[in-house]
């Protein structure tokens, strides 16, 4: 069991991680538009002829 | 034009001469429209930033003040095809929005918790019928407590100041329970921990908060929702004043800018922006949307007119003035305050759960404790038996119950047109039995239209385009006809008069029958009140269009469709007897007043209260508000005075009278399931509670009862989606049901131009 030693943290960081993530996402105001967010990847003018 | 326009109370100054303001767009609804109007925007000099949050609709720009101005930021969406109108965002929705992502952190945190907290659970629950050692046990459930406790602290905190705020009230409502159950489920199981016993319940702690905080996160999104909406559609509506400044310039500015004392000009056929005296002028007024008179009311300089009046045919000088002791305003205030009192006594059904449930659950554990010591147990297992009866019973399907349906009964509601109000609409709009409606506005069109059946389809297409170059009210009626939306070049309008312009190398004149020289035409049709007619003359050829308040298209069908389900149905409107009766005849209503004064309305609504009846009042004039407070529920068309629809309990959209019937019948079957989740809820708790009662609940019990009954009462609450509002329309026995479909209103919030208040902009065209 002597895995669970370095295993548990890990699993507990990578949880974390997902976490900071999304507060960091949510600080980011990437809620709040989320219809207008799936619209804006459509339009490919950007991408030179 | 040379006046200029004033936005200033909409911008908002930064530092080194940048500006900020926000617009609600009309129009918006596609991908290529994003792209459109943020880069046409940022090729303008001077302008900083463009974002348009497509969801809801609006545009935030920063630009530099000093290169360019907000009124030419609006002209050049208008030149790209957009219509935008200058939005203050009200206080309360920044206040929700805060609300939204601090319940979105605390659903994150619970969420993360219960992920790794269940993790180390099933660990131990699988490690308890195999080989764990109690020091691995041990192990999982300090960490365990590692987790849920610094978790619960931050994601609990919605329900703990929410049952602080009841008990200091010495009031209970769903959070107490809530917060007495999860404190005590972690202080048991951390005692637990430290005891070296087999059970903990850290993952049905966190896994309570997370299930309400999905609950408490989809309501707040679903009223957030449709309140942003309700802000768009205020700002689109929004009305612009001309005031006469002392230099006798003219500023265009939005009515919220005016202040008492100020000098307004009103042209012929604007909207009074304010109340206020006459100083200058006289005038034709149509107070139809103040008192409910669809006559016209002559006015002169001293006296007084109310805001949202049309003025007709001169021009007038006002001045604001506060709403005083004794004018309509204040009485109508008065009578409000009164009325709304009365209304705030109502109890939802969820406090009325939340106060029968805490006691009966807090005695069970109580007794469940008392019982166990007097049969002989230890203290330790008498004590940790009614704790584990706290937990089980924790009102998790309770608290959902509710939530779930209103949830998806508002999203139903909002997408066949009508826009909630306050969260508790639904549980009284079901109650009702009796429709009270008001006449004008309400059952007959807001705006008067054409009756086109005698006159040549042709002629009246030529007059509605040159219509399109008028700005009298009666004008805009024939307008909305036009097919092709351009007016005639060349067209001269003269105030009072009419409109004149030369089509197809003929003289056309629209306007007064003595304009056309028709006089000998118009007493014909003077003899009726009701309607109005506009002349027109092109070539040889001559019309005379009359124009009359119609009722909405649907108001038999629909008046039919509450009868058959048992409504009493009955009118009460301002306006002459012989304007209401026919009405009232058409639509086959045997009770119906005219003439009717606010205070009187709401008498009428306090007498049919007395004899138990429970009234859903449908009116939009400022006279129907206090009656619209005092009945039981309330809905406005959307085109109703501001007051007055900031006191009904729903708003709808539309020509449409359908949405009153979706409201009843989508309320209804709510409410029937609300009652079902409760009982399922109560069904689980019977079940629950005699194995907690006997000892016998493990995590492991604890937890699939508690998901089980909560995807249970979710789902059930889903169900109200399965049957649309136009399938059970249809289900009536009506004639013509092909009126009251909803086919047409699929979805009338993706086109907003389709709404009848839109119906003058020009892009409606370019929007189709």
């Amino acid at each position: 069991m002597n895995v669970l030693i370095y295993l548990v943290p890990l699993a507990l960081l990578l949880g974390l991680t997902g976490l900071v993530g999304f507060m960091w996402t949510l600080k980011n105001g990437q809620y709040d538009d989320l219809e207008g967010a799936a619209l804006r990847i459509l339009p490919d003018d950007d991408i030179a002829p | 034009m040379a006046e200029t326009l004033d936005l200033s109370q909409f911008i908002e100054r930064g530092d080194a001469g940048t500006a900020h303001m926000t617009l609600a767009v009309d129009g918006v609804d596609c991908a290529g429209c994003i792209r459109k109007i943020e880069s046409g925007l940022s090729k303008l000099p001077g302008v900083i930033d463009a974002r348009l949050n497509f969801t809801q609709r609006r545009l935030a720009v920063d630009w530099r003040d000093r290169e360019i101005g907000a009124a030419d930021i609006i002209q050049a969406l208008q030149r790209i095809g957009y219509h935008a109108h200058p939005f203050a965002p009200e206080r309360i929705e920044a206040d929700d929005g805060r609300q939204a992502n601090w319940l979105l952190k605390c659903l994150a945190v619970s969420g993360f918790a219960a992920m790794n907290v269940m993790l180390l659970s099933i660990s131990v629950w699988s490690g308890n019928v195999s080989d764990m050692t109690q020091v691995t046990r041990d192990l999982f459930h300090w960490l365990s407590a590692l987790i849920a406790l610094p978790a619960a602290a931050y994601a609990g905190q919605p329900f703990f100041q929410s049952a602080w705020r009841a008990l200091r009230t010495w009031q209970l409502n769903m959070d107490v329970p809530i917060t007495v159950g999860v404190t005590l489920a972690l202080a048991l199981s951390l005692y637990e921990t430290a005891t070296h016993s087999v059970h903990a319940y850290f993952d049905s702690a966190i896994m309570l908060l997370f299930f309400l905080l999905c609950g408490r996160y989809l309501d707040l999104a679903m009223r957030r929702k449709t309140k942003v909406f309700a802000g768009n559609l205020a700002s689109f509506k929004a009305e612009y004043a001309h005031r006469l400044d002392a230099n006798g310039e003219l500023t265009r500015l939005p009515v919220s800018g005016l202040h008492p004392g100020d000098s307004v000009l009103v042209r012929p056929g604007e909207l009074i922006p304010a109340d206020g005296t006459i100083l200058t002028g006289s005038s034709a007024i149509d107070e139809s949307l103040v008192t409910g008179e669809t006559a016209a009311r002559i006015v002169a300089a001293g006296a007084t007119v109310y805001a949202g009046s049309i003025n007709g045919s001169g021009a007038l000088t006002l001045k604001v003035v506060a709403a005083g002791a004794g004018t309509l305003v204040e009485e109508v205030e008065r009578l409000l305050d009164k009325a709304t009192e009365a209304k705030s006594r109502t109890v939802r059904l969820a406090d009325r759960a939340a106060r029968l449930y805490a006691p009966v659950v807090h005695s069970a554990a109580a007794l469940t404790c008392i019982g166990w010591l007097i049969a002989g147990a230890s203290l330790h297992f008498a004590i940790v038996t009614a704790i584990a009866v706290l937990i089980i019973t924790c009102p998790c399907a309770i608290a959902l119950a509710i939530p779930a349906v209103q949830v998806v009964a508002a999203g139903q509601l909002f997408r066949s047109g009508v826009i909630l109000n306050s969260g508790d609409a639904i549980e009284r709009i079901a109650e009702t039995d009796t429709v009270v409606f008001d006449k004008t506005g309400t059952l007959t069109l807001p705006d008067p239209a054409v009756d086109g059946s005698s006159i040549d389809p042709d002629l009246l297409e030529t007059a509605a385009r040159l219509a399109l170059s008028s700005h009298h009210p009666l004008a805009a009626a024939l307008a909305r006809r036009a097919s092709k939306r351009v007016p005639y070049t060349g067209a001269v309008e003269e105030p009072g008069r009419g409109v004149r312009a030369s089509i197809d190398g003929e003289e056309a004149r629209l306007g007064s029958a003595a304009f056309c020289g028709l006089s000998d035409a118009a007493p014909q049709t003077a003899r009726d009140r009701d309607v109005s007619c506009i002349a027109f003359t092109h070539g040889g050829r001559t019309a005379v269009i009359p124009i009359r308040q119609s009722l909405r298209p649907d108001a038999i069908a629909v008046t039919r469709a509450l009868a058959e389900r048992g409504f009493d149905l009955m009118i009460l409107s301002g306006d002459r007897a012989e304007a209401v009766g026919p009405v009232a005849e058409r639509l086959g209503l045997k009770q119906w007043q005219a003439a009717v004064t606010p205070a009187e309305k709401i008498a009428v609504i306090e007498l049919l209260k007395s004899q138990g009846r429970r009234v859903l009042m449908v009116g939009d004039g400022l006279n129907d508000a206090p009656a619209l407070a005092a009945a039981h529920a309330s809905l406005s068309p959307i085109t109703a005075a501001h007051l007055t629809q900031a006191h009904a309990d729903a708003l709808f959209l539309g020509d449409r009278l359908a949405p009153v019937l979706h409201a009843i019948i989508v309320s209804r079957r709510a409410r029937s399931l609300m009652r079902q989740n409760l009982a399922l809820a109560v069904i689980y708790n019977a079940l629950a509670v005699p194995i907690a009662v006997a000892g016998l609940v493990t995590p492991l019990i604890a937890a699939v009862a508690m998901s089980g009954s909560s995807i249970l009462v979710t789902l059930n609450a889903l169900r109200a989606r399965l049957r649309g509002p136009s399938e059970s329309i249809m289900q009536s026995k009506s004639g013509d049901d092909a009126v009251v479909t909803t086919a047409g209103m699929a979805e009338p919030l993706l086109s907003p131009a389709a709404q009848p208040i839109f119906a003058g902009h020009d892009n409606a065209e370019l929007v189709s």
